[in-house]
């Protein structure tokens, strides 16, 4: 067996596999920091930048940077808390969420941390942006008003020939993603459950039947986000 | 339709990485991207349709719909508006009779707002179907538009002809090079191939401590050290390639456009010398779209050099040194310049910038260790090879070592390219170039730094004002916020791929306060949002385009305070941003009311 690497975050000693990223192994060690694109096995987007904390001075993704020896990894900062915070609220403000008329209120990442960050009032005016909505495949409905863009859908499905079932079209903010009519015309009903699993927020809904459990007993809707992670150890 | 397109996509072997030379082929082809050729192009790449259009649907100059049988590409950049762009513009839309960003219901006009396409020094300027206009005039629009109509194609409307090698025959261009001061390095006479008669006789290594010793930085901003760069690259294992940035798309920025025109070979040369020093094979020139003119002669510039056994097999007649070099267009997308999007672009993705590491000396081109470096910087390479490390460290700053082409343009009477040695005080350069009344001189391009005469005292140089060479000087009678720094932050705006939410969405908040400033709404608070969403771009971003997205705001409010500080309503805590007529505009069409406020 590899030796094991010790670093530290915000001070408490941590021990990584070698290759190890920052994010995958902080929560090996019960620490949570926070992000949203980043899906545990699957190649990091590195494109929220949620999860960004401080190495030497330097913010950088914990989720595309591998562990190294002695690495001190300062996470839980103001400065961090602020620009997370910051983010979650852009997010907020560039597309359209309306928590209470959606069906992943409860098992919503952005809810969740949005709870989670204390925010009231987002410091940006809200854009109100006009998106479209697709619901032209049979199985999975895409809400772009709730889309983050965080790319977990592109990098997590491709169909035997390795081709994608999403991807992005267009730049910027005018960025968005689609569906492919083909390679996703014959996904199951246990595919597309897994497609609405593997989106943070309510972006892509399993037609049909939106939901199983009632508000209330949802998984953010009483303990925060993360505290899976830190109540490990 | 199906026939030539499948044609077009053997030409690169059903290759998906070559998506973007199959997809521009087929833009030139019939004038956008048909639903159909997506489906042919999916089925014959073993791609999905929505990978396809993932990559058409990111670059500019690649379309859904058609562009126009004559396709208008008016340069949209604060010189080209400094220098009488709107007039051309309404002139174009009243002889051509539609607006910019539609095309003529006959199909045969279409009119496009494009970003910088390197003609700073000659603006306003156009490209229109792969040809370049500059200097234009209302008074020469009419004409142009009044050929269109008669059919008459882009290029036989040229009729003066640029000097140097604008004018011959595979060029046959009205651009102008400009060169105001040519410098010992890059524009100095040179035997063509002698470096390489040169490094056959030294080993990689020796090659890779000669570029070491000359404490050459890269020329493209950055400034990384060249000879660590190729060092690096050796400790994986190859095949390795070489890829050359000429994707220059820093507004204000048009050296290298020079250097293709005038010294390709020089370039070509300097690639070569790189693939020796780190075994590389292949190589690839990645050219901005908007130098598709110069396309036929940089092909024959590399006929001739292979024909005269400078590139191909057994280079110089040494045993194994192999390399040779294909041009990769890329098709309107600033963020391209940046290197891992450069690489993405070449394998025919969208170009959105890799995360690091791994660095592209690790796991670059086809996740291969890959050297990326900048046209100016490959250029200087022959030179250091042929005169030697130390005779370029006699020249230039303590920590800038040689010379540094300058793109100068905007309010001065001598715009153009100037070899400067790194340590030139602005002033100076300033004076060089013919200005008065200066207000502010923004160098680096919209990335770099806006700064006002109190800092004309500063120098050109890594370890003071580095920059890639854009230098753009503002006259007093220009409005900086409306004129300059709102047009810089809507091409960022543009230009974002769209993947850091910061970039993404900051940019576009930002722009919308500094427009809120700018018509008189702004306040107190406003003023340091600015400063405080600008701070966390430049931290959170992945890549160079989100990091300085910010900077036009932050660096002329930290060097311009008083020009925002006027604007603001005085003793007013409370939001003035919210119009409530606008607010009320729709529902009251709806209903047919008018507003009662």
């Amino acid at each position: 067996m590899s030796e094991k690497i010790k670093f530290t975050i915000d001070g408490k000693e941590c021990f990584a596999e070698q290759g190890q990223n920052v994010l995958d192994a902080s929560r090996d060690n019960g620490v949570y920091i926070p992000f949203l694109c980043h899906v545990k096995g699957i190649k990091q987007a590195g494109s929220c930048r949620v999860c960004n904390v401080k190495i030497a001075g330097r913010t950088m993704t914990a989720c595309t940077t591998p562990v190294a020896a002695g690495m001190a990894v300062e996470n839980d900062t103001p400065e961090l808390r602020d620009l997370r915070l910051a983010i979650i609220e852009a997010l907020f403000v560039e597309g359209n969420h309306f928590c209470p008329s959606c069906e992943k209120s409860g098992n919503c990442e952005l809810q969740a941390l949005a709870y989670k960050f204390q925010m009231m009032v987002p410091r940006f005016p809200y854009q109100f942006p006009q998106k479209q909505v697709d619901a032209e495949n049979a199985k999975i409905l895409i809400d772009r008003n709730r889309c983050i863009l965080c790319k977990r859908c592109i990098r997590s499905f491709k169909d035997e020939k390795g081709r994608s079932l999403f991807a992005f079209k267009s730049r910027g903010h005018k960025l968005q993603i689609c569906i492919d009519e083909e390679c996703a015309a014959n996904i199951t009903d246990e595919m597309a459950q897994e497609i609405m699993n593997i989106c943070p927020v309510g972006a892509l809904i399993k037609k049909e039947k939106g939901f199983n459990e009632p508000i209330g007993t949802r998984k953010y809707d009483n303990k925060p986000i993360g505290s899976d992670i830190t109540s490990v150890i | 339709m199906r026939t030539t397109v499948k044609n077009i996509i053997a030409k690169y072997n059903n290759d998906k990485t070559r998506l973007m030379d199959i997809l521009i082929d087929i833009q030139s082809q019939y004038g956008f991207i048909p639903e159909e050729a997506v489906e042919v192009v999916a089925e014959e790449t073993v791609l999905s349709k929505v990978d396809v259009v993932q990559t058409l649907s990111f670059y500019h100059f690649l379309s859904q719909k058609p562009v126009g049988k004559y396709a208008v590409y008016l340069n949209d950049s604060v010189v080209a508006n400094m220098k009488g762009r709107a007039e051309v513009a309404k002139a174009f839309e009243e002889e051509a009779g539609c607006k910019f960003g539609s095309v003529t219901s006959d199909g045969m006009i279409g009119l496009h707002n494009t970003a910088c396409i390197g003609m700073s020094d000659q603006e306003p300027a156009a490209i229109i179907n792969d040809v370049i206009f500059t200097n234009l005039t209302p008074l020469m629009v009419k004409e142009i538009v009044q050929k269109m109509k008669k059919g008459v194609t882009a290029s036989e409307m040229i009729k003066l002809k640029g000097e140097g090698q604008n004018g011959s025959a595979l060029i046959n261009s009205m651009v102008f090079n400009n060169i105001r001061k040519s410098g010992p390095v890059i524009f100095a006479p040179y035997d063509g191939g002698s470096s390489l008669k040169k490094i056959i006789k030294m080993t990689p290594r020796e090659v890779i401590s000669e570029i070491k010793a000359s404490n050459l930085r890269g020329r493209g901003g950055a400034g990384f050290p060249t000879g660590l760069k190729w060092d690096f690259c050796t400790k994986t294992p190859g095949p390795r390639y070489i890829l050359c940035n000429a994707d220059e798309g820093e507004p204000g920025t048009f050296k290298e456009r020079v250097i293709l025109t005038e010294v390709p070979k020089l370039l070509f040369e300097g690639m070569a010398i790189a693939a020796y020093a780190i075994d590389a094979k292949e190589g690839i020139l990645y050219l901005r779209a908007e130098y598709k003119y110069l396309k036929a002669y940089l092909e024959n510039t590399l006929q001739e050099m292979r024909d005269a056994n400078q590139l191909g097999k057994n280079i110089e007649g040494k045993e194994g040194f192999d390399f040779d070099i294909r041009i990769q267009f890329g098709a309107g997308a600033y963020v391209c310049g940046e290197e891992s999007a450069l690489i993405e672009s070449a394998e025919g993705k969208r170009g959105e910038p890799r995360n690091r590491p791994p660095f592209p000396v690790q796991k670059g081109y086809l996740d291969k260790p890959t050297v990326v470096n900048n046209v100016e910087t490959l250029c200087t390479v022959v030179k250091i090879i042929n005169h030697g490390a130390e005779w370029f460290t006699t020249m230039g700053s303590r920590e800038s070592n040689g010379t540094k082409l300058l793109s100068v343009s905007g309010d001065c009477e001598f715009p153009g390219v100037y070899a400067i040695e790194w340590g030139m005080r602005v002033r100076d350069l300033l004076e060089m170039a013919g200005t008065e009344n200066v207000q502010a001189v923004q160098i680096g391009g919209p990335s770099g730094i806006c700064i006002g005469p109190k800092d004309f005292k500063r120098t050109i140089s890594f370890e003071d004002i580095p920059t890639g060479g854009a230098i753009m000087i503002i006259g007093k009678e220009r409005n900086l916020l409306k004129d300059v720094v709102l047009n810089y932050t809507n091409f960022f705006i543009d230009e974002s791929c769209g993947s850091c939410v910061p970039c993404r969405a900051f940019t576009v908040l930002m722009r919308n306060t500094l427009k809120k400033i700018i018509d008189g709404k702004g306040v107190k608070s406003d003023l340091d949002n600015l400063v405080d969403w600008g701070n966390k771009m430049k931290i959170a971003n992945r890549c160079g385009l989100g990091q300085t997205a910010a900077q036009p705001i932050l660096t002329t409010i930290e060097n311009f305070r008083e020009k925002y500080v006027e604007l603001l309503q005085e003793d007013t805590k409370y939001e003035l941003g919210f119009d409530m007529e606008k607010a009320v505009a729709a529902s009251c069409a709806y209903v047919d009311r008018i507003p009662n406020l």
